[in-house]
């Protein structure tokens, strides 16, 4: 008997919205109900929202302060080392977008609309403010031309990040005695720009710091092993609150006269050892998950115990766990407002302070409030963006 | 003195009542073998009997207590260097392949002539593929291990084992985690490879082979090579009682 082989179509379906409707809303009278209670409950929060949002709303506090909001008290006269950090970072962006490409692209794409969006807006600017945000978007452009000459290399661009951080921490703090470069005190910085440091410092700080005590706790060396569960068990019984205090009233105790660390670095060391252990744990599940075959077969083939771990244990332990270490970042950028208790003026120490300027906005909190949210939101979201596509691009889940 | 140089010369391994603890349990209760250059040795026998633990010895996978290994003239010691120079001699594949899932087929071969014999990447890569085509699937360089079938997967492990040129292969029942129709093409990458006179240990129930290209078979229970002999007296005229029964379990289920 042979067998011959028919094709059988698969029945098409039905396409069209109204179809989706009845399948998803409507399928039955309770469905039905759930559906129209539903629209009417969505249709009067909108309502709400908007009108609150476009006509009750005064949002004098924000619009007022924003250069508040941006840097806190940074000296006005010195605000161009601000702008070149924000050229340096949209020309690297263009550059990463072009070596990268993927979300990087979306990334560097949104940066620039931003800008341009800056630029346009309808409020009163300086005119080389708004010539400034529009120079941005330029630069990404001029990034991206960049790359595609003989420079545009994955190691430059990782050089041209890391060179940025030193640069950025350069600029800002200044050198004591020069004219065109005068010292800036870290008390003044302030605002988003402080927030974005304290996270930035903590989460690259905390991420190498934190692979390392996850190997030490593994470690068969009995001291070494010792010391990073004592760190890690030590600083995680612990509220960050306690440790930024620790760091700023009771460190300074401890230290030899003469010697003074900067408010503002105490506080990143606190939040960055802080970060650290987390992170130690959340790398330690990865390391437990590769299992005992994959160190036997990387041995068989002569590799060092070095190399065994760079090579095959971290790549895999990490991949595992990107989705709990970018909790962990995010968790990291809104514990920044805690940075408020050791007195300094992040972005929510400074809603709090613009309420205080004018009488009038003694009441405006829900406006200042609202907006700072906001503006936690668009990070962590992209924070949160940027993991998935990695998880994507990484395949993880699909073994 | 002039006996001893000569021994090392020919006999490639060398294990001297070979005793391994696993806490309280004796798995090895006094293992003496020597396997000669380009001699292929099956290992049969119950699972617990110590095979398997046997042979991952011979390599340091798991480290004996008492006796001496001695690989190629080196004495297996405490000591991470001579480990790490038997390891880059002594290539291993195991039951569950343990290909490294991150890198792509090309890349798990590369791996250890790249960082362990510091070979450039072009030599590596072209080595790789030689021997890709050797185990018959070099069109599935650029795939992931998860891509590929279990015996694809296991003719990788095999082809990731030889890009160090190892003088002695292991393999650890490298054909009891694969589907009944993959056996096959696994075990002819096999017997060419004996063929090619590689010095072989294989741990394994597969008799057709073992009667095919084993120079010996040692039957293994309890921590002791109970027999061993070439493959047709060991078939035909078994002295041990243990090794009859072992032999028709195996050889009518």
């Amino acid at each position: 008997m042979s067998v011959t082989s028919t094709t059988v179509m698969r029945p098409p379906t039905p396409p069209g919205p109204v179809r989706w409707l009845k399948k998803n809303l409507f399928s039955t009278w309770y469905n039905t109900l759930l559906t129209v209670l539903a629209a009417v409950f969505v249709f009067f929060t909108l309502k709400g929202v908007v009108t609150w949002v476009f006509f009750t709303a005064n949002w004098a506090p924000v619009t007022n302060s924003i250069k508040l909001f941006a840097v806190g008290q940074f000296p006005p006269d010195q605000l161009w080392r601000v702008g070149t950090i924000l050229f340096l970072v949209s020309f690297l962006f263009g550059l990463s977008w072009c070596v990268w490409g993927g979300t990087v692209r979306t990334f560097a794409l949104t940066l620039a609309l931003v800008f341009g969006v800056l630029a346009l807006l309808p409020i009163s600017m300086e005119l080389t403010l708004r010539l400034g945000f529009l120079a941005n978007p330029v630069l990404t452009f001029i990034g991206y031309q960049v790359g595609r000459t003989p420079i545009g290399k994955s190691l430059w661009v990782v050089l041209g990040w890391l060179l940025s951080f030193v640069l950025t921490v350069f600029l800002l703090t200044g050198i004591e005695g020069v004219n065109w470069l005068p010292r800036v005190d870290t008390g003044l910085w302030g605002g988003l720009l402080l927030t974005f440091l304290l996270a930035l410092v903590g989460i690259v700080a905390s991420f190498p710091i934190g692979v390392l005590l996850a190997l030490g706790r593994q470690s068969s060396l009995p001291v070494l092993k010792a010391f990073c569960v004592l760190f890690i068990e030590v600083v995680r019984g612990v509220p960050l609150v306690t440790i930024l205090f620790m760091a700023s009233i009771i460190l300074p105790l401890f230290l030899p006269e003469g010697v003074r660390i900067d408010r503002v670095l105490r506080a990143m060391m606190g939040m960055t050892l802080f970060a650290a252990a987390y992170m130690a744990e959340n790398v330690r599940g990865g390391l437990q998950a590769i299992p005992r075959g994959q160190v036997e077969a990387a041995k068989a083939v002569g590799l060092n115990n070095l190399q065994i771990m760079g090579l095959i244990v971290l790549p895999q332990a990490l991949r595992l766990v990107i989705p709990a270490i970018v909790g962990q970042f995010i968790a990291l950028f809104m514990d920044t407002t805690l940075a408020i208790i050791v007195g300094l003026l992040e972005l929510l120490a400074v809603g709090r302070a613009v309420l205080e300027i004018n009488v009038e906005w003694k009441l405006l909190n829900m406006e200042v409030y609202l907006f700072i949210a906001a503006i936690f939101w668009v990070f962590n979201y992209a924070m949160s963006y940027a993991s998935r596509r990695l998880e994507v691009a990484l395949g993880v889940g699909e073994r | 003195m002039q006996n001893e140089k000569l021994d090392t010369a020919e006999d490639i391994i060398i294990c001297r009542e070979v005793h391994k603890w696993f806490d309280d349990f004796h798995v090895l209760r006094g293992i003496s073998l020597t396997v000669k250059r380009q001699e292929v040795i099956v290992i049969c026998g119950p699972s617990g009997s110590g095979k398997s633990t046997f042979i991952r010895t011979i390599n340091r996978l798991e480290e004996h207590q008492r006796g001496d290994i001695i690989v190629d003239g080196i004495e297996l010691t405490h000591d991470i260097r001579n480990i790490e120079a038997i390891r880059r001699e002594v290539g291993m594949v195991f039951q569950q392949f343990n290909l490294f899932p991150h890198l792509p087929v090309l890349q798990n071969v590369t791996l250890a002539p790249i960082w362990a014999r510091k070979w450039p990447k072009d030599k590596a890569e072209e080595v790789a593929m030689q021997l890709l085509e050797r185990v018959g699937i070099p069109e599935q360089a650029h795939k992931y291990p998860a891509q590929l079938s279990g015996g694809q997967q296991q003719r990788v492990a095999i082809a990731r084992a030889l890009a160090m040129q190892p003088k002695i292969m292991l393999f650890d029942e490298p054909t009891s985690a694969l589907d009944p129709e993959m056996i096959k093409e696994v075990l002819d990458v096999m017997r060419e490879l004996a063929r090619s006179g590689m010095t072989m240990i294989v741990v394994t129930h597969e008799m057709g082979f073992a009667k095919e290209v084993a120079h010996r078979i040692l039957f293994f229970d309890e921590g002791v090579i109970v027999e061993g002999n070439t493959p047709e007296e060991f078939f035909k005229n078994p002295k041990e009682e243990r090794t009859r029964l072992f032999l028709s379990q195996i050889l009518t289920h």
